[in-house]
């Protein structure tokens, strides 16, 4: 079985308490597991605010800016990409097909600072 | 098997990516009719290069490989899709049906140019013609845009995708203009060249004065459209660009501050992109049918003649403004004719022609008037009013180079005035 494991946080207790993680920490916890073999992918993510939605109804690609915030709507699934730029990303996000029905909610994986 | 890329292959096929890149993506555009399934056709056709070339070697015409591979590419998607979306299948047939035949090089040349007009299209709004133009023709990330802007990323994106939907929703076609409309059209790209060409050279907010990456990119897309249509105006506008581009290297002193064109240090210009403009207004000139670009290029071209403020033909450049004047009148203009006026004149008559501007009403939020009239108040000795007009200037200020240069006016006739309050 795989299993998605998903971190949800207040963005400013994230960096901010003083038991909040060091990047050097989170680096250490993710060769821990994939030394052990069990890693497929692990990557942090930058602030919501660099969010974009992208929707794909009625074959017309619309962004909104910020973070999916709709309650009735629940993660069902994710890709991890590798795209040049955040307008390559929305197009390879607004052929998912789910992106027709509900939405996906673009972030940029943030690089850790060790 | 295959073999892996080599790096010295890798390098051939980076380098190929970054001079023919934007070719093959203009040409995929019209063979495919549609922008993002274009965007993905090449860059499908360039990871197809890296996994057939090490085997097969690079092909004799690595750009023609590269369009056919990318549209028979899109037609494979069209047709994976298609097993979920039945209206694909009817697209992926048609063009597998239109062969296009193996391209004229001038056809391939004239694919560049319908990118560059459909990017700067009127019936897109300004900001969006700007960056589709940055993004698409100069290849510019997403990122990099936005940052140049200092826009968020999220909005420059929302920008982009906006723009291609209504370029696919509105039919913009794909082409370049017939003869009767090349005028107007034109002018919209020459607009948005020269658009960024001045966020790189006069950065509209922000501390940094200049962007010269901007620039840069500017002048080099003000090139190609020399290269590919040869109309006096591109040729007047790309001459403006080097001939305020030269000046670069004396306008900022060592804070960063700005200095102004008759403070400059003329030895520091760039004597080669001089000559280059020159010789582009000239010829601009001789075909008789330039416009705003080429006499401001020639007014450009004046100073750049001059050892100093003092050495320069005043009278022929407000005689070029005259002209301006009459072929595009504004207020803009009218005000850089009025300084000209005064270092012709002397400063009162300057002065009495920046005071009418102004009681017009036109140019009331235009920091540089208030700034010109501050200076030439300042340069008839009435302190008292200079220092007045320069703090109404203080509040139009937006940039942190040009507010410098306010203050330190201002400081200066502080002292120098005896408190009178």
């Amino acid at each position: 079985m795989k299993y998605l494991c998903l971190v949800y946080c207040e963005e400013e207790k994230l960096h901010g308490l003083p038991e909040s993680p060091e990047d050097a920490e989170c680096e250490a916890y993710c060769e821990t597991v994939e030394a052990s073999g069990q890693l497929v992918a692990a990557e942090a993510l930058e602030p919501v605010n660099t969010a974009v939605t992208v929707r794909m109804h009625q074959g017309t690609t619309s962004v909104t800016d910020g973070p999916f915030a709709e309650t009735k709507e629940q993660l069902a699934g994710f890709y991890l990409i590798d795209a040049r730029d955040l307008n390559q990303a929305i197009q390879l996000a607004a052929r998912i097909p789910a992106a027709r029905v509900g939405c996906v909610e673009v972030r940029p994986v943030r690089q850790l600072q060790p | 098997m295959d073999s892996p890329a080599s790096p010295a292959l890798q390098r051939q096929v980076a380098s190929l990516y970054q001079a023919e890149s934007r070719r093959v993506l203009a040409t995929l555009i019209r063979l495919l009719g549609d922008f993002d399934l274009a965007e993905e056709a090449l860059q499908d056709a360039f990871i197809a290069a890296m996994e057939q070339w090490p085997r097969d070697g690079i092909p004799e015409q690595p750009r023609a490989w590269l369009v056919s591979t990318g549209r028979f590419k899109a037609i494979d998607t069209l047709r994976r899709r298609a097993r979920f979306d039945a209206s694909q299948e009817e697209i992926a047939r048609r063009l597998e049906k239109d062969v296009p035949p193996p391209g004229e090089e001038e056809e391939l040349e004239d694919d560049r140019l319908r990118l560059i007009f459909t990017c700067c299209h009127p019936a897109l709004p300004a900001d969006a013609r700007v960056a589709l133009t940055l993004r698409e023709v100069c290849d510019l990330t997403t990122e990099e845009i936005a940052s140049a802007y200092l826009v968020a990323t999220p909005t420059m994106a929302q920008r982009i995708v906006r723009a291609k939907n209504k370029i696919r929703q509105a039919g913009i076609p794909y082409q370049v203009p017939e003869r009767q409309e090349l005028n107007e059209r034109l002018d919209s790209v020459l607009q948005v060249i020269y658009l960024v060409f001045n966020e790189g050279y006069f950065a509209s907010s922000g501390e940094n004065l200049t962007r010269p990456d901007l620039s840069r990119e500017a002048i080099r897309l003000g090139a190609l459209l020399v290269e590919l249509l040869p109309e006096s105006e591109a040729r007047g506008l790309l001459a403006l660009m080097l001939l305020i581009e030269a000046r670069r290297p004396a306008r900022l002193d060592h804070q960063g501050d700005l200095i102004l064109l008759e403070d400059q240090d003329r030895s520091l210009w760039d004597q080669e992109l001089i000559q280059q403009g020159t010789a582009l207004v000239e010829r601009a000139l001789g075909e008789g049918r330039f416009g705003a670009y080429t006499l401001q290029a020639a007014i450009a071209a004046v100073h750049g003649e001059a050892a100093s403020a003092d050495q320069t033909d005043w009278p022929q450049i407000v005689g070029l403004y005259d002209v301006l004047l009459r072929t595009s009148p504004s207020p803009v203009i009218e005000l850089n004719r009025a300084v000209a006026v005064a270092m012709r004149d002397g400063w009162e008559a300057g002065l009495k022609l920046v005071d009418e501007l102004l009681a017009d009403g036109q140019l009331d939020g235009y920091l540089p008037a208030r700034a010109a009239r501050a200076d030439l108040l300042r340069r008839l000795g009435r302190h008292q009013d200079a220092l007045r007009v320069y703090q109404e200037a203080l509040t139009l200020s937006r940039q942190g180079a040009e507010r410098r240069l306010l203050e330190k006016r201002v400081a200066e006739l502080s002292s120098a005035t005896p408190s009178s309050l």
